[in-house]
Parts: structure tokens; C-alpha cells; sequence
């Protein structure tokens, strides 16, 4: 690659040279096979499971049906544990985000000492792996009873319980960014609303929140994405199959209901479907979030 | 994490509409202004968070340390015993999975630092190179990344199946007898796992190292050219090292990562012969038969001692940069 000449500025005038042929060569063929795992779930999905147990998975095929994705749709019922995610889901995303900037507004703005022992606890907290606190959360989970309030009247094996677990370990994460990102704002702007005899819950919803879109979506397409893919807390967490988000159900739906590897491709492109969407609609809120909290695992 | 990433970049959404604020330190806030309905509100919105976030993730985290020393079946307080160091003791001496799985979580993060790392910033520095279709090819390699791991799992299982997998198929090797288990040999298992593990790293590696060489100064590159250096003495003396703060951010995540390392491996054999890792340990103690929460206590403080180390100096670091700034 050292014929290709650096300097980005240059490339505007410069025709098309080999090296850079060379280069489009080598990035499409690399791009296919990042791609081809994927795809070959998607032409595996397409076959009906006759045809392939015959002729093999590597033929030519003579019939492409989305029958395997109704199949795996229905027999699984699989719009319950989508509806199971979304109880879960848009809770922990809205919580985690009015907590983790009400935190950040706090510390940005009014105490300076504190700043960073906080801000070091929870993003210390964030990075943990989640196994290092799953024994004793698992028994706390346990203990917690909550008749009437959860179906299975504890913490344990309740939405409830799943949305605290997300909100508490993400806020970590959103504070860290949103304090950074409230500390560029100008100072003055707050401290007029103040000598104006403005509340603080005032300042704070009317002021500075409307000022931190931009940072609140591109850390609420991450959180979406993150907490509709995780797949450790419910698997643990939940015990009833019926409980489950999709994610973590996918583990037991492949063994009951998707009995041959078509459905089960068929059954898991279902649920990277949603993600799909969310990543190709708001790619640049996600690819910034994930950069502006590069701290992430 | 590091501000450094994301004032420097364009692509980043979020940044604030107004212009000139660089962090002040303002020496007092704004506490004398204050009434006591102020204070109260300012206090929950503190607190809150704060004791949620302390309660379930550092008091656990605590939990995990002490319980690490006693022996419980679960069932009342009462049964809580010390046990000393017994519980390490076992674990270090007798759990023929323990050494292994410490093993494994090392070659997972040999693996993803020596291969999809160096891969990710060679297609980050290719794709920065302002060419056409730089979006299209950034989307393929960063999809892997979107889609949740579980279905990570499932999708190379398609290809690692040994009667209908593609690897089989097409050096027929799905015949009985010519079988190449890919999923249940434990001679192979860990690095047909890692092959996915890996493609998706690569993806992640890439996003960020774009990241930062978006906040490489084109003057530099220009200044470096016009003295004749060619692409790779540009790219070693000149853009590399000011990807320090990047590497830093990269080689974290990348450590979190392998400790972390848990989905794909439960999806695909759930951490049987071959493919144990510490995280899978803890997990398949809680939910399996013969539940011991000391020892399970246990197998987390070796991971929270490990993860600590990495994280603790990271961070204080990053802080410290932070309030010299």
C-alpha cells in the first residue's frame, strides 16, 4: 500500500489511480465477507428445510419463501416477547436518562468537590462486568418481596426488576457524558435564571435539557440498542420463559420452536430486525454516542 | 470517555449549539443563591440516582467480597457462616474449570488486542482516506457490532454446524466420519468462537479509531508529505502517535471486553469443555443445580480484582487530564 500517496486535501483533484482501484477492490471484498456470515443466515432462512435436507445448504436453490419467517413468527409467539422487551425497554431508557442528567446537572453546575468522586463511582461501576455483582444481586432479587406489585411477587423474575438492574448500571455511563457535555455549555446562562429567582427544577428542565438533545438522542439510540440486545441480566434474572425479552428468549425458543437451522436463522434475523432499523435510521446519533462514551465495553 | 474524542470530532452530534465554552472552573457554583425548595430538589436529584446506582451495582459489588468468605445455602441470614479462605482455597487448588477459564479470558484478550484491533485501525485508516462509498463499506463492518450478540451466536452457528454448517459444507467435511466439530471439540472451540468475537471487534475498533483520526490535524499529514515521507513512515511517525489518547480508550475496551466475554459463548455451548471463561463459571453456579453462593462469590472477586486493576488507574487518569483541562 506505501504507492498510495497520503494527504487527503490532494485526493479532490487527483483522477482515479490504480492504488485507489486496488484499495475499492479490497474494501468491497472485505466489506462481503464481513457481510457474508449474515448472509448466509438470510439465504438459509429463505429455503424452505425440504429442500435443504436433500440437496444440502451449499445448492442451488429452487424456491426463496419467507415461509420460515412466518413459521418462526407464529409458532413462537414471538409478538409476546417483543411486547415483553418494550415493557422493558422504553422504562429503562427514559429513566436512565432523566437520572443520569439530572446527576450530571448537579454535578456540572453546583458542586465542583464532588464532581469527580461521582463521576468516578458510577462510570467505575459501568465498566464492571456484570458478573462480579450477579451473585448477590440474584439473592437481593430474591429477598425483595413485592406482593401486588410484581406478578411474581419479588423483584426476581419481574419487568420491574430488569428495569431497575438497566437503569442502575447505564446511568452510569449517560452521566459520565452528560456532565461533560453540560460543562461546555456557557455558565451565565444558568446563573442569569438564577439572580432571575428561577427554581432549579426550573433551570434544569427548561435550560439546560433543552440545550443537551443533541447528547440525550445519541445516548438514547445507544441505550435502545444496548438494553434490546442484552441478553445477561434476563437470563439470569428472569426464571418464567414467558417473562423473557426477546433477546434472552431467542435461547429457549431455538430448542423449542425452531426445530431446524432455517428457522433458527429465520427466528434470530426476526430479532436483529428492530435493531437494524434503529442503527440504518439513526446511525449518526449511534456512531456518536458510542464515540463521545468510547469508555464503553 | 476521553474528551478528547469528542470535541475533536465532527462527527459527533452532540455537541453544544453554542460555540465558545471552554470548561471554566468556576470557583463557586451557583449554592449561594439557593432557597431551601432549591436545595431539597437539588439533593433528590442527586440522591436518587446515587443510591440506585450505589445500592445495586458497588453494595453488590461489596456483597460479592464478603460473601466470598462465608459459606450460605440462601436460606436465612442465620446460615451465613465464615469460612476463612476456604472458598479460594477450592477454587485455586481444586476446580479443574478455574485455571482454564482464567486461560481462556487471557487468549481472548491476546487475541482480540493482536488480530481485530491492528485490523480496525487499518480499515479506519483506509476509509479515512476521503474515498467514495466510505459510508457503505463503515455500515458492513460496523454491523456486526449493532446486532446483539446472542444472534451472533446463532448466525455462526450456521456456519460452524457440522452436518449443515457452511465451513463443512464446502470442504465437505459433513460427512460421518470426515466430522470437524467445530462447536463441540474443545481443541477448537475457543477459536471458532473467538473468529466471531473477533468480527465483531473489528467493527468497534474501527468506529473509534475513525473517531480519532478525524481529530488528527490534516496539516500534520500535509506538513509530513511535503517533506517526502511515504504513507507508512506518515502514518507510523506522524498520525500514530497522535492517537494516543485513542489507543489508551481502545486498549480498555478491550480488556472489559474479554473479561466480559460471556453471550457468545453461552449461546453457542454454554461454556462447556474448551470454551470456559470465568463470567461463565459465576453464571452456570447461580443457575445451576447445586447453587454454592460463597464459592460463586468467589470465582466474581478474582474478576472484580482484575477488572479494578484496569479500570481504576484508567480512570483516575482520565480524570486528572480532565481537571487540568
Amino acid at each position: 500500500m506505501s504507492t498510495l500517496t497520503a494527504g487527503a486535501p490532494a485526493e479532490q483533484r487527483t483522477p482515479l489511480r490504480p492504488a485507489r482501484i486496488l484499495l475499492h477492490v479490497f474494501l468491497a471484498g472485505t466489506a462481503l465477507a464481513w457481510l457474508a456470515p449474515l448472509l448466509w443466515a438470510v439465504f438459509a432462512a429463505l429455503r424452505p428445510y425440504s429442500e435443504t435436507s436433500n440437496k444440502g445448504y451449499v445448492s442451488w436453490p429452487d424456491k426463496l419463501t419467507f415461509d420460515n419467517f412466518t413459521n418462526a413468527f407464529e409458532q413462537s409467539d414471538m409478538l409476546h416477547y417483543f411486547g415483553n422487551t418494550l415493557i422493558i425497554a422504553v422504562p429503562s431508557v427514559l429513566i436512565t436518562l432523566l437520572l443520569s442528567s439530572m446527576v450530571a446537572f448537579y454535578v456540572s453546575r453546583f458542586d465542583f468537590r464532588l464532581n469527580i468522586a461521582l463521576l468516578l463511582v458510577f462510570t467505575a461501576g459501568n465498566l464492571l462486568p456484570q458478573q462480579v455483582i450477579i451473585t448477590p444481586l440474584y439473592r437481593l432479587y430474591l429477598l425483595i418481596d413485592l406482593p401486588g406489585i410484581t406478578m411474581s411477587g419479588k423483584l426476581y423474575d419481574s419487568a420491574l426488576g430488569l428495569v431497575l438492574i438497566h437503569v442502575a448500571f447505564q446511568s452510569g455511563f449517560c452521566a459520565f457524558v452528560l456532565s461533560n457535555y453540560m460543562r461546555m455549555l456557557p455558565h451565565e446562562l444558568t446563573e442569569a435564571a438564577l439572580v432571575d429567582g428561577a427554581s432549579v427544577w426550573r433551570m434544569y428542565w427548561q435550560i439546560v435539557l433543552p440545550l443537551c438533545k443533541p447528547a440525550m438522542a445519541a445516548l438514547g439510540t445507544l441505550l435502545s440498542i444496548w438494553i434490546y440486545n442484552d441478553f445477561f441480566w434476563a437470563i439470569v434474572l428472569i426464571s418464567t420463559g414467558e417473562n423473557m425479552p426477546i433477546t434472552s428468549a431467542l435461547n429457549n425458543l431455538s430448542g423449542q420452536y425452531f426445530t431446524d437451522p432455517n428457522l433458527v436463522a429465520a427466528g434470530a434475523l426476526l430479532t436483529a430486525i428492530p435493531t437494524l432499523i434503529v442503527y440504518f435510521v439513526l446511525q449518526r446519533q449511534f456512531v456518536s454516542g458510542l464515540t463521545l462514551g468510547a469508555n464503553k465495553g | 470517555m476521553t474528551t478528547d474524542i469528542n470535541t475533536k470530532s465532527p462527527e459527533a452530534a452532540a455537541m453544544p449549539p453554542s460555540g465558545p465554552a471552554p470548561v471554566k472552573r468556576v470557583p463557586r457554583g451557583h449554592k449561594r443563591l439557593l432557597t431551601r425548595r432549591d436545595r431539597i430538589t437539588l439533593s433528590f436529584m442527586a440522591g436518587v440516582p446515587t443510591v440506585l446506582h450505589v445500592l445495586l451495582v458497588w453494595v453488590t459489588a461489596l456483597a460479592s467480597i464478603a460473601l466470598a468468605f462465608t459459606s450460605w445455602d440462601g436460606i436465612g441470614f442465620d446460615s451465613i457462616k465464615w469460612v476463612g479462605l476456604d472458598n479460594f482455597k477450592q477454587l485455586f487448588t481444586d476446580n479443574p474449570q478455574f485455571w482454564p477459564a482464567v486461560e481462556h479470558n487471557i487468549i481472548w484478550f491476546v487475541v482480540l488486542i493482536l488480530i481485530p484491533t491492528p485490523f480496525g485501525l487499518f480499515l479506519a485508516v483506509q476509509l479515512d482516506k476521503n474515498i467514495r462509498f466510505s459510508r457503505v463499506y463503515q455500515t458492513a463492518f460496523f454491523l456486526p457490532v449493532v446486532v446483539s450478540l446472542a444472534v451472533t451466536g446463532f448466525v455462526w452457528q450456521l456456519v460452524y454446524n457440522p452436518d449443515t454448517g457452511l465451513i463443512n459444507s464446502l470442504i465437505g467435511a459433513n460427512k460421518p466420519g470426515h466430522y470437524i466439530d467445530w462447536i463441540g471439540d474443545p481443541k477448537l472451540n475457543l477459536w471458532a468462537v473467538l473468529i466471531a468475537a473477533s468480527w465483531r471487534h473489528t467493527g468497534y475498533m474501527m468506529i473509534l479509531y475513525l473517531a480519532g483520526l478525524k481529530g488528527v490535524d490534516p496539516s500534520l499529514r500535509e506538513a509530513s508529505s511535503l517533506d517526502g515521507a511515504n504513507e507508512w513512515q506518515t502514518f507510523k511517525n506522524v498520525i500514530f502517535p497522535t492517537l494516543r489518547p485513542t489507543n489508551t480508550v481502545v486498549l480498555v475496551v478491550t480488556i472489559i471486553e474479554a473479561l466480559r466475554a460471556f453471550d457468545l459463548v453461552f449461546v453457542f455451548n454454554k461454556g462447556a469443555q474448551g470454551t470456559e471463561l470465568l463470567s461463565i463459571l459465576i453464571t452456570n453456579n447461580i443457575i445451576g443445580e447445586s447453587s454454592r453462593i460463597g464459592y460463586g462469590s468467589a470465582i466474581a472477586v478474582v474478576l472484580l480484582v482484575i477488572s479494578l486493576a484496569v479500570i481504576i488507574p484508567y480512570l483516575i487518569a482520565t480524570f486528572r487530564k480532565e481537571r487540568r483541562a
